[in-house]
């Protein structure tokens, strides 16, 4: 794939409908020879893995190895102890019968409310809280792979002073010592710094510590803030707000380089309803949305008009839009160039549809544009109907300018504490603050975290934290819905909640006892609720949220005699652009040792283990460069180094990078990994710079991506339409594809279904491509991690994978996102070449893979043609690791070397449901049974269940027109069917 | 030219051919008994356990129900092995200075548990659940044998997956009133196919030998 693609021609073919009308990647719309040479070997480059031996040597090792495993059979079982509890806890807990605890997951400015399940008192799972308004049961990557975190071997684990490991007493007496110097000072040298604070009983923790040491300062940072849409609202409305759609009620959606569908706080509830109002024949029409930005995301993907235009240049199509609705103060701006057609379109449809539309701006974009979007969503009326402002958390904070203040107040002397509680800033600040070289100045540094980072190398303390999942705490959402943080776990280390940490400094006396942080979280909660505490406390932890919390923060009334006023203009200059973004995976740098993370394919790139510096096609051809070409980027007088990857639908003469790699420390999965992208990152253009510039190093990179893994040659597989053609004729779906045969028309014997028919049915209208359920699989079935080199031989263990496929022009490309877990076919092709009977079927239509049985030849797999079955190769499997273990459920099979796996429905679950209804003398109930995927789902894309039931939901779904069976004329008779993609393009812009 | 070989190695070669066919055969006839022997199924072996426990005097003679101590039989996978806290209900009572029970009293003492040696263990890949069994009528001695026989308990049956099978094909052979199940003495009458496939009606039993059912 080296060498640099001949674009041009590329463009030629697709424009001439030469090539396909999906693909996958640039190489393959150009049908390079190097592409199909790879993919001739089923699996990639696993031929080149051969051992490279002659006849002989190859006889006498298999005939070795035959002898070996015949007698490495004949082991007895290991004799095991039984270890029941000598006093059992009161709760009920049971051996092989999970416990669900709701708790809640932190990040950004958000929650997610979760259900933990609970095994012999392990968390080895999550699910969204359905109560939870926001998550309503949905989950995204971050959340599922936290469980992760938890049991993650690198975390630290114990107090760490200039290497030497240290007990806390230790550690409580240097703090005393400093705290009693500063009460005489009344504070003036404490900088706490944190991450943005959701934790209600914190902010009371730090108002107590301020009352007492009125100088001490709090500072909030975070590399992924919202500043920008606290300052354009604080312009608009004169007030500090924050906001939050209501999606559900919106015919029209603009997002101005806003991602809502794939981060930030309101993703999962935004994804809930956006796909609510994607499906034909609901209440209300379907919804139409528009997108303006530089890198396609998942919310880009789903757009019905996506324009690809760089992050600087949105502001001056937001200030159309917004002359074009008549926004307050607003005048007509020159004419949107190449864009006005859309802009155009947009106006057209803002005004048409008064009170019912969402517009929206991304944390990258300057506040002028969170102005503008703000009078616009003034002027037509949305505000307060689907656009609520709500009061954000402890007033809302400048964390940049915060940030800055702290500099320079090191710099000055002014700081003889530094307490850094989870925050890596030594990572995450702006470039420009030179962040580690100020740390070092200050007398007294102290670092909270869960791993010893680069933070923490810099500091005199290094404390463990605990995870979320060990520790009490509450958090407080958008809209102002709180949740109590209860821990599933003792902590595994010898850890301390930031509560604890505050409360330490807070003693008056050495030999005072540090509260714990459930003390102080049920200290500050008794004192919000008078009454009895005991049963709102037991409610509040068993719901998952705290009664009355729920909507609290909504509608910020506005000063009326406030003048909107525009945010100011920052120029921006001309030049190559880069916008810096955080990563779809690891986040803002946090997740980077998660290798569930690590391994995921990001939803658009469809790389793993690695960032790159996303450019777009032209942008390519015009510098020469080709994917994987090691360039330098150059901003400001800084560099970085950083590996080409060429996007189709990235906006021209732009860079997209991700934030979050090339850790130097940080845990072992963590380090080496990408490139830092924060090294160009500064305090004056943290989302958006100018004059970039690129220099060819002659090196070149090898990515492991799986765009190309997996093939299916191309046959029919998204389909999709129009809802004004679907609704003139449902057909058009159908024709999209060759019929599958009829049920007549087989060799083999018919088998009849009559009880249980499982089947599941996945809506591409309502899926994002969000990946959710690719982590959830992972997690739900003890998935192994492969590692780099392993996913570039094409050897990823995912059950459960997401296809992207790109339709039409290299340049502007529609985006398709397909999950594909097995079909379970009734007519499987994998059972009938399997010779040890390792895969069979059962009579609820189930293909079944059998470990146990399993001998390795992997004819199933080269048989299959979804490409869905997965070979241990090597032990992936983590088998040595303690912490490891206690994440896997128990339910499912460890596998070891040398056998296949797949999709199995998630059979613990059916099994289950089948036997508490068996016990009760029913039927299972259609929902009763959710796999891992369609329970993470924040869409509710992935339907299962019995399809014998005509009143289930999955069979009243596979009997839409929009069903169709991948590859059905193969007659496979696939269990597992699509719901065709449905788009609803303006009608002016579809002319055009 | 002389002969190569003697005359008698005509009857060598024949004998030493039939004879290896005969080996072959019996040599598999070999591993199959070994493979079912309590060698390697370790049916029958009884354990040493750190408190020789008696499900004889405790079952049998006192006529505690199974379900005193192994509480989730009824309602989970796993039938539960009893806390200490169960086993001094009564011995804080009763024998309360036996050397015997002294690592019961130590247990309960030092919140630390009792390792109890493992009698019933299937193969990591196989999920067997009990109450569904309790549920559609197999009765605790179907599986167990007479526990309220044994001093030591061992394991009874093979628990190799034709033993299983053996049941699942045909489980009218070996299913028993609900009520009996947890009677130990319970014996199958003389009509018991007749009245098993009553039973395999009236309780729904199903013929499960999909792979799916136990191994995941």
């Amino acid at each position: 794939m080296s060498g640099a693609l001949d674009i041009e021609a590329i463009r030629r073919r697709l424009a001439t409908g030469d090539g396909r009308r999906f693909w996958r990647s640039l190489e393959e719309a150009a049908g390079t020879p190097e592409l199909a040479a790879l993919l001739e070997q089923d699996f990639p480059r696993q031929v080149a893995a051969g051992l490279g031996v002659g006849r002989r040597q190859f006889l006498q090792l298999m005939g070795a190895s035959l002898a070996l495993a015949g007698l490495g059979a004949c082991t007895r079982q290991p004799q095991q102890e039984i270890v029941p509890y000598a006093k059992a806890p009161e709760d009920g807990i049971v051996p092989g019968e999970p416990l669900f605890f709701a708790t809640a997951m932190p990040l950004d400015t958000g929650v997610y409310g979760l259900l933990a399940e609970s095994h012999m008192g392990r968390p080895t799972k999550l699910e969204g809280n359905p109560e939870h308004p926001a998550s309503l049961g949905g989950t995204d990557v971050f959340a599922q792979a936290s469980v992760l975190g938890l049991y993650d071997p690198d975390r630290s684990q114990v107090v760490r002073s200039a290497g030497e490991i240290r007990p806390w007493s230790a550690f409580f007496q240097t703090l005393h010592a400093a705290m009693q110097t500063q009460r005489t000072k009344d504070g003036v040298g404490i900088r706490i710094l944190t991450e943005t604070l959701t934790s209600t009983t914190l902010h009371d923790q730090i108002i107590a510590f301020n009352s007492e040491l009125h100088s001490a300062r709090w500072i909030e940072y975070e590399p992924i803030n919202r500043d920008n849409a606290l300052l354009g609202l604080q312009a608009a409305i004169g007030t500090d707000a924050a906001f939050y759609n209501r999606l559900e009620g919106a015919d029209v959606i603009v997002a101005f380089d806003a991602d809502l569908l794939g981060s930030g706080p309101n993703a999962l509830r935004d994804t809930r309803a956006f796909s609510g109002r994607r499906r034909p024949g609901g209440r209300k029409p379907m919804s139409r949305l528009y997108v303006a930005e530089p890198m396609p995301t998942v919310t880009g993907a789903k757009a019905d008009h996506r324009l690809a235009v760089r992050a600087g240049d949105v502001e001056a199509i937001a200030r159309a839009v917004a002359a074009g609705v008549g926004a307050y103060g607003v005048t007509a701006a020159a004419a949107a160039g190449p864009h006005a057609q859309w802009v155009e379109a947009v106006v057209k449809d803002l005004t048409a549809k008064r009170n019912s539309t969402v517009v929206v701006a991304g944390p990258a974009q300057p506040p002028a544009v969170h102005a503008l979007v703000a009078l616009i969503n003034d002027a037509v009326g949305n505000t307060n109907a689907t656009v609520a402002n709500v009061r954000p958390f402890a007033g809302g904070r400048e964390q940049v300018a915060a940030l800055g203040k702290l500099v320079e107040d090191i710099d000055a002397g002014k700081v003889d504490l530094l307490i850094i509680a989870e925050s890596n800033p030594v990572l995450t600040a702006p470039v420009d603050f030179r962040f580690a070289e100020r740390l070092q100045k200050v007398p007294l540094r102290i670092r909270l975290g869960l791993y010893e980072d680069e933070t923490s190398r810099l500091c005199h303390w290094h404390l463990p934290a605990v995870h979320y999942l060990e520790s009490w705490s509450d958090v407080r959402g958008i809209d102002g819905t709180t949740s109590i943080i209860q821990p599933l776990i003792a902590p595994l280390y010898d850890g301390k909640t930031v509560h604890e940490l505050l409360a330490a400094c807070m003693r008056k006396d050495e030999s005072d006892r540090v509260p714990t942080s459930y003390e102080i979280v049920r200290d500050y909660w008794s004192r919000q609720r008078a009454g009895d505490s005991t049963a709102f406390w037991r409610r509040a932890l068993h719901d998952g949220i705290v009664e009355g919390t729920t909507g609290a923060a909504l509608r910020v009334d506005r000063d009326v005699e406030y003048l909107p006023k525009m945010a100011e203009s920052i120029p921006l200059g001309d030049g190559l652009e880069i916008t810096f973004r955080p990563d779809p995976a690891v986040y803002d740098g946090r997740f980077a040792n998660n290798a569930w993370l690590q391994e995921l394919p990001r939803p658009m790139t469809k790389l793993t283990w690695d960032n790159a510096a996303c450019i777009a096609p032209v942008t390519a051809e015009r510098l020469g460069l080709a994917s994987g070409d090691v360039v330098e980027l150059r901003l400001e007088g800084r560099a970085v180094r950083a590996p080409i990857w060429i996007v189709p639908g990235h906006a021209p003469e732009a860079v997209t990078v991700h934030l979050g790699y090339g850790r130097e420390h940080g845990g072992r999965v963590a380090e080496g990994v990408g490139f830092n992208a924060y090294a160009i990152r500064s305090s004056t253009a943290p989302w958006i710079a100018r004059g970039l510039q690129i220099h060819k190093t002659g090196e070149h990179h090898e990515f492991a991506t799986t765009q190309h893994h997996h093939d299916m040659e191309g046959r029919d597989v998204v389909r999709g339409a129009t809802i004004a053609e679907y609704q003139r004729d449902p057909k058009v779906i159908r024709e999209q594809g060759e019929e599958a045969p009829g049920a007549g028309e087989t060799l083999y014997p018919p088998v009849r279904y009559d009880g249980y028919a499982w089947g599941m049915a996945i809506d591409l209208n309502a899926c994002t491509g969000c990946s959710a359920c690719v982590i959830a699989c992972q997690a739900e079935n003890n998935i192994a991690v492969v590692g780099k080199d392993q996913v570039s031989r094409g050897r990823e263990m995912h059950w459960i994978r997401v296809d992207r496929y790109f339709e039409g022009s290299a340049d502007t490309p529609a985006i398709h996102h397909q999950p594909v877990p097995c079909m379970h076919c009734e007519d499987a092709p994998c059972e009938v070449v399997c010779p040890v009977n390792a895969t069979t079927h059962s009579n609820e239509g189930l293909n079944q893979m059998v470990y146990n049985r399993c001998v390795g030849t992997r004819y199933c797999s080269n048989n299959c043609p979804y490409k869905v079955r997965r070979f241990n190769f090597y032990l992936y499997s983590d088998w040595s690791t303690e912490s490891l273990k206690l994440q896997r459920n128990p339910d499912v099979t460890v596998r070891s070397r040398g056998v296949m796996e797949k999709c199995t429905y998630c059979v613990q679950r059916i099994q289950y449901a089948k036997i508490k209804a068996e016990e009760d003398d029913r039927t299972v109930r259609d929902g009763e049974i959710t796999p891992a995927c369609a329970q993470a789902c924040p869409a509710e894309a992935i339907v299962f269940g019995n399809q014998n039931d005509p009143e289930s939901r999955v069979a009243k779904l596979k009997a839409e027109p929009r069903n169709y069976g991948l590859l059905a004329e193969l007659n496979t008779r696939p269990r597992t069917t699509y719901l065709a993609e449905l788009r609803n393009p303006s009608p002016d812009l579809e002319k055009a | 030219m002389p002969q190569v070989f003697h005359r008698s190695t005509n009857t060598f070669s024949r004998v030493s051919i039939f004879g290896f066919l005969f080996f072959v055969a019996a040599a598999t006839y070999g591993l199959a008994l070994l493979n079912r022997s309590s060698y390697v199924t370790e049916a029958g072996v009884a354990r040493e356990q750190p408190v020789p426990f008696s499900h004889k005097h405790h079952a049998g003679e006192l006529g505690i129900d199974c379900r005193y101590c192994h509480t989730s039989v009824e309602r989970t996978a796993s039938a539960g092995i009893p806390s200490t806290q169960t086993c001094m209900n009564c011995h804080a009572q009763i024998w309360t200075d036996s050397a015997v029970l002294e690592p019961v009293r130590a247990s309960y003492r030092t919140d630390s548990s009792i390792r109890w040696t493992r009698v019933h263990d299937l193969p990591d890949y196989v999920y067997f659940n009990h109450s569904i069994h309790v549920q559609k009528g197999v009765g605790c001695a179907t599986c167990h044998g007479r526990v309220d026989q044994m001093n030591l308990t061992w394991q009874e049956s093979s628990l190799q997956m034709e033993w299983c099978l053996d049941c699942h094909r045909n489980p009218e052979r070996y299913v028993r009133p609900r009520e009996e199940v947890f009677n130990m003495a319970w014996e199958p009458p003389s009509n018991q196919l007749e009245i098993g496939r009553e039973l395999v009606r009236a309780y729904k039993i199903q013929s499960l030998t999909d792979c799916y059912t136990c191994h995941r």
